[in-house]
């Protein structure tokens, strides 16, 4: 029974030493090392590829990055709450309504990505139609910038925050709203009284899902943001392709994935079950 | 507020997830070049056939994604009877961190780690790399789903099967997989879903010889707005939804 058991996790196990394990431990040594003359990595181990985020270029790119990822979680909440809410309360339906928030995110994050270009660009669908109706006469600038980033990571992540909220307000129990208004409160107080507030396990949750994937995106910013957008995903995919300073790049990369882990484990101790 | 404005809200929630993807299917089809509706038209589908670089990029990603998934899912499913006999810790705890690490920092370590090896290894960067990492990534998603099912598995019919004289390995093919099948088929339609859409990862990863059809599309779309690329997409949503739709079918039952 143990034997089978050892057998059956060890294809597994081999997988995740290989693909996990392995990799993230040579970013930790590479992260620790001098920059070699022709790309690759040398001695002497050194620190200095951390203590150059204090350097004030890589400092507006974490603060860049963080800002722009608070800011897509913030409106993933204000849009999902009223969608979850409507999914929870709709008896028969819920399923449906359910996969037709999901369903989209299943369907390739690149070209949906792409669909806002399509629609934003200066010859997009948007431009054309409002220089068709002659309500503009140049092109606005509607791609390229922090605004269409952020629209396109609120596009693609908010089934992680309405899924986290519908589960919360799915299992509320309805007689505490009601309790709330025959003791006389206002719809728009109950909601801001009673439901919100017991619905915050889902809201920490939801907000955690969807920060931490803003936080290292990078294909998003690098197609809707154009040149003028780097964050840390862009500074990472950049040290170890065209700047080849691999080093610095391992240390940006282990950064951002110490504040993800750091988030989802903070959450974790909560008694969040969701993440 | 919440009796007419709430449903008004909701209809625009959902045309803000869905109607993008929608202009970018109906203008697949506009017979003109520019985003100005001059007819229906299947010219950017001929062009697709004809477009040497994307026919062999969609092979590639084919191949890639059919070769990541048996991988991953013979693994991932044997994985999650395992962990279902009795938890690892170490194994669950790389799982849930090979799902929650920004994909970015997945692609570079791994491209880090693959540079390390072949100072050891007269490899080079390929398709084998790009399979290798796909299985790595989409592992994890396996086990989840298929986990999820045997949380319902009554293991009396595993020691029922074993008490009538199975070994342990035929009660487990006899008994067990049949009833996983759908959970299986399910985890493997979702790991082809993310093998065949990932970009970041197979980006840093692939070599020369291994454009997958993503890192095309995201080099088309760099460049530029072509209605080829509208058409390329229409065809992948399609068939992606399509596929979502069956495996949450499967899962459901």
């Amino acid at each position: 029974m143990r034997r089978l058991r050892r057998l059956f996790l060890a294809p597994a196990a081999a997988l995740l030493a290989v693909t996990l394990a392995a990799p993230l431990v040579i970013v930790c040594l590479y992260s620790l090392m001098t920059r070699g003359a022709y790309g690759g990595v040398e001695r002497p181990f050194t620190l200095e590829n951390y203590t150059r985020f204090w350097d004030p270029l890589y400092g507006a790119i974490l603060l860049r990055s963080s800002w722009i990822a608070a800011v897509a979680t913030l409106l993933c909440l204000a849009l999902a709450f009223p969608l979850a809410l409507f999914i929870a309360r709709s008896g028969q339906k819920k399923n449906l309504y359910l996969s037709l928030v999901i369903l989209p995110f299943w369907t390739s994050f690149l070209i949906r990505t792409y669909a806002w270009m399509f629609l934003l660009r200066d010859t997009g669908l948007i431009n054309t139609l409002l220089q068709s109706m002659g309500l503009i006469h140049e092109p606005l600038p509607l791609l390229y910038n922090n605004g269409a980033v952020i629209l396109g990571l609120v596009y693609g992540f908010l089934p992680f925050m309405v899924l986290p909220l519908y589960a919360t307000l799915e299992r509320m129990d309805p007689s505490l709203a009601e309790a709330s208004s025959d003791l006389g409160a206002r719809p728009l107080q109950t909601l801001w009284r009673v439901t919100l507030p017991l619905c915050a396990p889902g809201i920490r949750a939801g907000s955690i899902l969807v920060f931490v994937p803003c936080l290292g995106t990078y294909l998003t910013s690098d197609l809707l943001g154009g040149s003028k957008t780097i964050l840390i995903g862009n500074l990472v995919q950049n040290q170890f392709t065209t700047a080849r300073d691999w080093p610095f790049g391992a240390a940006a990369s282990l950064a951002l994935m110490a504040v993800a882990m750091v988030l989802l484990l903070a959450a974790r101790r909560q008694g969040e079950e969701m993440l | 507020m919440n009796k007419r404005l709430l449903p008004l809200y909701v209809v625009a929630a959902y045309a803000f997830l869905h109607v993008p993807l929608l202009i970018l299917a109906v203008f697949s089809f506009n017979a003109s070049k520019f985003t100005v509706w001059e007819g229906f038209s299947l010219h950017w589908y001929a062009a697709l056939a004809q477009d040497r670089d994307l026919i062999d990029a969609a092979a590639n990603s084919l191949i890639i994604a059919v070769v990541a998934t048996a991988l991953a899912t013979v693994c991932g499913t044997l994985a999650a009877y395992a962990l279902w006999k009795r938890a690892s810790g170490w194994i669950s705890g790389s799982l849930y961190l090979s799902l929650v690490t920004p994909e970015i920092v997945t692609g570079v370590s791994l491209l880090a780690f693959f540079q390390w090896t072949f100072r050891f290894l007269n490899l080079r960067l390929g398709m084998h790399t790009v399979i290798l990492a796909h299985v790595g990534f989409s592992l994890a998603y396996v086990v989840v789903v298929v986990l999820a099912r045997l949380r319902t598995f009554d293991p009396a019919l595993e020691e029922a099967a074993m008490d009538l004289g199975a070994t342990e390995f035929t009660a487990f093919r006899a008994v067990t997989v049949p009833y996983l099948a759908p959970a299986v088929a399910a985890a493997a339609m979702l790991a082809f879903t993310v093998s065949i859409d990932d970009y970041v990862i197979t980006s840093l990863v692939a070599g020369v010889d291994s454009q997958t059809l993503p890192m095309v599309i995201y080099a088309l779309a760099r460049r530029g707005v072509s209605p080829m690329l509208n058409a390329v997409s229409t065809i992948i949503v399609a068939g992606l939804g399509a596929l979502v739709l069956l495996s949450e079918r499967l899962r459901a039952k």
